[in-house]
């Protein structure tokens, strides 16, 4: 049984975090791996990264914002509650290198997915500077998870409400002009991973991103998560979810993730409309 | 004899194409007793009989109409599970008409008995009535073997060696047991409810089931092994999609015939929004290729309301490889037919939606390897098909997950899984593979066939060594 044992509301209650009892996951999940979920039997498969795992307890952390009609019925779930399906660890690890000098840059709840990931360049022996970002101080997340995880932490806001003002790519940028950079990690909103890229570019700094199409199965069977790097077709449950940023067609997988926009919109309203606990619509 | 030979063979009732290419219920709808006892007694009873040499698993087959034609409904199931575990299934869609009905000797000079049908109803009626017994396990061997998949060959791995005392758990990638059987074949050809009542059979003797275990992830094969496991199936299907790399072949509305019939059948996509799976409905739906898979996407198009469904095949109609009876059943729905075009690349709009496709005429030349006459692209014949879902149904290949993450499991050069014919056994010490994962994509019958021989050979090595 895949029993909530932790819930928290972060970010103004737009973000949650289950921690989820899943011990066969749990000892085997590594940073950058994902898992998908599924509340109960009408329910709609959700890919979801592992922000943390504890093999002892048995147990693994998700953190999700809520944005549709799936995300919103996880929302509704409490502690005692439990995921009728939860399968993973999914998709490629990290690919570490020790000793590295790394900026991670975290943006929205993105910042949960980069968790594991500078937490393991950390361990590894990696110096990491974390850069994350959110449109204002009620939104950000994982603050001092992150100071944790990293030697150095920038935190900007958009509106200035926290840390420094304006966007991530500002910070990034005085940091590629200090030199020395070995890798950039960005996980966040496409077009954010999309421009950090392009100046990542600029500078040649290689530069890893993790992705985020829409899947069903997420074992490489049926194709809808593809995605287009240098001009090859990856599928991002199997390839990925992490691909190199200077490769990745970020366009096209703006208008992917668009596909079911309209059917998600119905979907929603009538769960709303109908004023129905969320368990049951 | 001789007025039975020219006695036409009986019809099975199925619901008016209109009608049904509006829902998703079963299309033929079953036998009545009096109707397979008629069609029963059109069997000669052959003493050599040639449809028995056209199944696969060679079912006895005079033997089981005869007691269907004597009213002895239970015989008759009992008759067709000494050789088929799953016949409510293969009566549906074993491809009769090469296998067992394609070699029936009244077939030559009329229409062969209706043997697919009578087994349908053999193992139908058995269900409703529930008359026999399940066969008792033989007493227990201590052995412990991991069946991966469970698919028509994984669930006759399970079945064999659950009866011969063994102790047998069946690890499912997805969240629902049945292989194809369940995210593959449509509600409106195979029921669901029937793969569910096959599965819950094996679990009440005895067979434990773990869904959402993905081995190669979540659990690796030498893993098993140290677990306790004496030996591991591998019966995980042909899961990956081919796609054709035309341009264009990430729009929106391009979609694999496994990511379409996935959301219809395994997610009930169909239901949507009363599920939460949703699942693109085209107003014009082209489908792509020309066998089984092809003929369920395309009439799963037409059932969730598209106003025109065309199936764009590059040879004949002869040279389609879907199941006779799907082609009829589709057609008579109203499938539009572009034979003879392949597509050349996908046209999209400024959302990156796709809003056509641009084929090529083709013409037969001379017959290729596997025998069928090869298609020629006919030069300057372009022409667009305006459609706004494009469902890729050009075939499967080997999904290299779990092979990946076994790297001392030799395979061939596509990547299937290597296995000695006639045991299934692998270059992997204690483990075996059969099914689509050995021979590429083939039937649920050939898969079934697989598992029994797998199942023997894993017997004798339980009981003997390797
Ligand atoms: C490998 C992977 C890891 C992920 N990890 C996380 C995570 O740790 N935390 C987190 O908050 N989210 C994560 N996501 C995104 C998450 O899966 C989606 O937000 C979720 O599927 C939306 O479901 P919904 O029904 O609530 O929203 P929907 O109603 O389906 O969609 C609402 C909006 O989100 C968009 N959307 C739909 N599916 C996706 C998708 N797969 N990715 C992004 N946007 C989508 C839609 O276009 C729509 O605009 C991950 C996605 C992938 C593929
Ligand atoms: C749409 C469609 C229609 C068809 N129509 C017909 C027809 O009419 N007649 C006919 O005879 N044949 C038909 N076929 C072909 C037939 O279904 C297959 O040949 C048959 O199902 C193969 O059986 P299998 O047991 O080898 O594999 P599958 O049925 O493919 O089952 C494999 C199972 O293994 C699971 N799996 C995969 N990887 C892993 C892993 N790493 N860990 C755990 N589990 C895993 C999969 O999720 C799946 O459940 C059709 C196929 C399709 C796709
Ligand atoms: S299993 Fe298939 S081939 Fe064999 S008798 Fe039944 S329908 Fe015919
Ligand atoms: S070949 Fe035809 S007529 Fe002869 S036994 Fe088989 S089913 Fe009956
Ligand atoms: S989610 Fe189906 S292939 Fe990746």
């Amino acid at each position: 049984m895949f029993t909530i044992v932790k819930r928290e509301e972060m970010a103004d209650g737009t973000v949650i975090l289950n921690e989820i009892t899943a011990p066969k996951i749990a000892v085997k999940a590594q940073p950058g791996q994902f898992v998908i979920l599924k509340a109960n039997e009408n329910g709609e498969r959700i890919p979801l990264t592992m922000a943390e795992t504890d093999p002892e307890k048995g147990t693994i952390t998700v953190i999700y914002m809520v944005v549709g009609k799936s995300t919103e019925l996880f929302k509704s779930l409490k502690v005692g509650d439990t995921y009728q399906n939860i399968i993973g660890p999914l998709g490629r690890p990290t690919h570490i290198e020790p000793g590295k000098n790394i900026i991670c840059v975290g943006g929205g709840t993105g910042v949960a997915v980069l968790h594991p990931i500078a937490k393991g360049m950390k361990k590894a022996g990696c110096t990491v500077t974390t850069i994350i970002g959110a449109r204002n101080k009620d939104l950000l997340i994982l603050e001092d998870k992150m100071r944790q995880a990293s030697h150095e932490l920038h935190v900007c806001t958009d509106d200035g409400s926290y840390g420094r003002k304006g966007f991530v790519t500002e910070v990034l940028k005085e940091k590629l002009e200090a030199g020395g950079v070995d890798q950039v990690v960005a996980v966040g909103p496409v077009p954010m991973m999309k421009f950090v890229s392009l100046m990542t570019k600029e500078y040649g700094v290689p530069t890893m991103v993790s992705l985020n199409p829409i899947m069903v199965d997420g074992t490489g069977m049926c194709g809808g998560c593809r995605v287009t790097v240098g001009n090859e077709i990856k599928f991002g449950c199997v390839d990925g979810p992490e691909f190199d940023g200077h490769q990745v067609d970020f366009d096209e997988l703006i208008l992917r993730l668009r596909a079911y926009n309209e059917e998600e919109r119905l979907s929603h309203e009538r769960c709303k409309c109908e004023g129905k606990d969320h368990e049951h619509c | 004899m001789s007025t039975a030979k020219s006695s036409p063979r009986h019809p099975m009732p199925e619901q008016p194409p209109l009608i049904r290419a509006k829902n998703f219920e079963e299309v033929p709808q079953g036998y009545t007793p009096e109707m397979a006892i008629a069609e029963a007694k059109r069997c000669l009873q052959c003493k050599n009989p040639m449809c028995v040499q056209g199944c696969p698993v060679g079912i006895d087959i005079p033997k089981f109409i005869y007691h269907i034609a004597q009213g002895n409904f239970d015989k008759a199931i009992g008759k067709i599970w000494e050789r088929n575990s799953l016949p409510a299934v293969c009566g549906r869609v074993c491809p009769q008409e090469i296998q067992c009905e394609g070699k029936c000797i009244l077939g030559k000079k009329g229409e062969p008995v209706a043997i697919g049908n009578l087994e349908r109803f053999a193992a139908d009626w058995e269900r409703a009535h529930q008359v026999c017994q399940l066969p008792v396990c033989e007493a227990c061997t201590g052995k412990r073997v991991a069946v991966v998949g469970s698919g028509p060959s994984g669930l006759t791995v399970a079945g064999d060696l659950i009866l011969k005392g063994h102790s047998v758990t069946i690890f499912e990638a997805f969240h629902k047991p049945g292989g194809v059987l369940v995210y593959g074949i449509p509600e409106f050809r195979l029921p669901k409810e029937i793969v569910a009542a096959e599965v819950s059979c094996l679990q009440a003797q005895g067979v434990q089931l773990e869904c959402d275990a993905v081995v190669g992830r979540t659990v690796s094969i030498d893993e098993l092994f140290a677990e306790g496991f004496d030996a591991v199936y591998l019966g995980v299907g042909a899961g990956l999609p081919k796609f054709m790399s035309l341009p264009g072949e990430n729009l929106v509305g391009v979609l694999s015939a496994n990511e379409y019939l996935t959301r219809a059948n395994l997610m009930k996509a169909y239901l949507f929004p009363q599920v939460d799976t949703p699942i693109p409905r085209g107003s014009h739906v082209v489908v792509l290729g020309g066998g089984n898979v092809a003929m369920d996407s395309a009439r799963t198009a037409m059932r969730l309301g598209a106003e025109k469904v065309s199936l764009v095949y590059r040879r004949s109609r002869a040279e389609m490889p879907a199941r006779q009876a799907e082609i009829h059943h589709a057609e008579e729905e109203g499938l539009h037919f572009e034979l003879l075009a392949n597509p050349v690349r996908y046209l999209g709009n400024d959302q990156g939606r796709l809003t056509g496709i641009e084929c090529v005429r083709m013409e037969l030349g001379e017959p290729d390897a596997s025998g069928r006459r090869r298609p020629v692209v006919q030069p300057g014949s372009e022409f667009v098909i305006d459609c706004d879902l494009a469902i890729v149904a050009i075939g499967s290949g080997a999904n290299p997950l779990l092979t990946n993450s076994t790297p001392d499991l030799p395979l061939n050069k596509w990547g299937y899984i290597v296995a000695q014919p006639e045991t299934g056994k692998t270059g992997k010490k204690g483990v075996w593979a059969g099914g689509d994962i050995v021979t590429g994509a083939a039937t649920v019958i050939l898969a079934m066939g697989a598992g029994r021989k797998a199942a023997d050979s894993i017997h004798e090595y339980l009981t003997w060594g390797w």
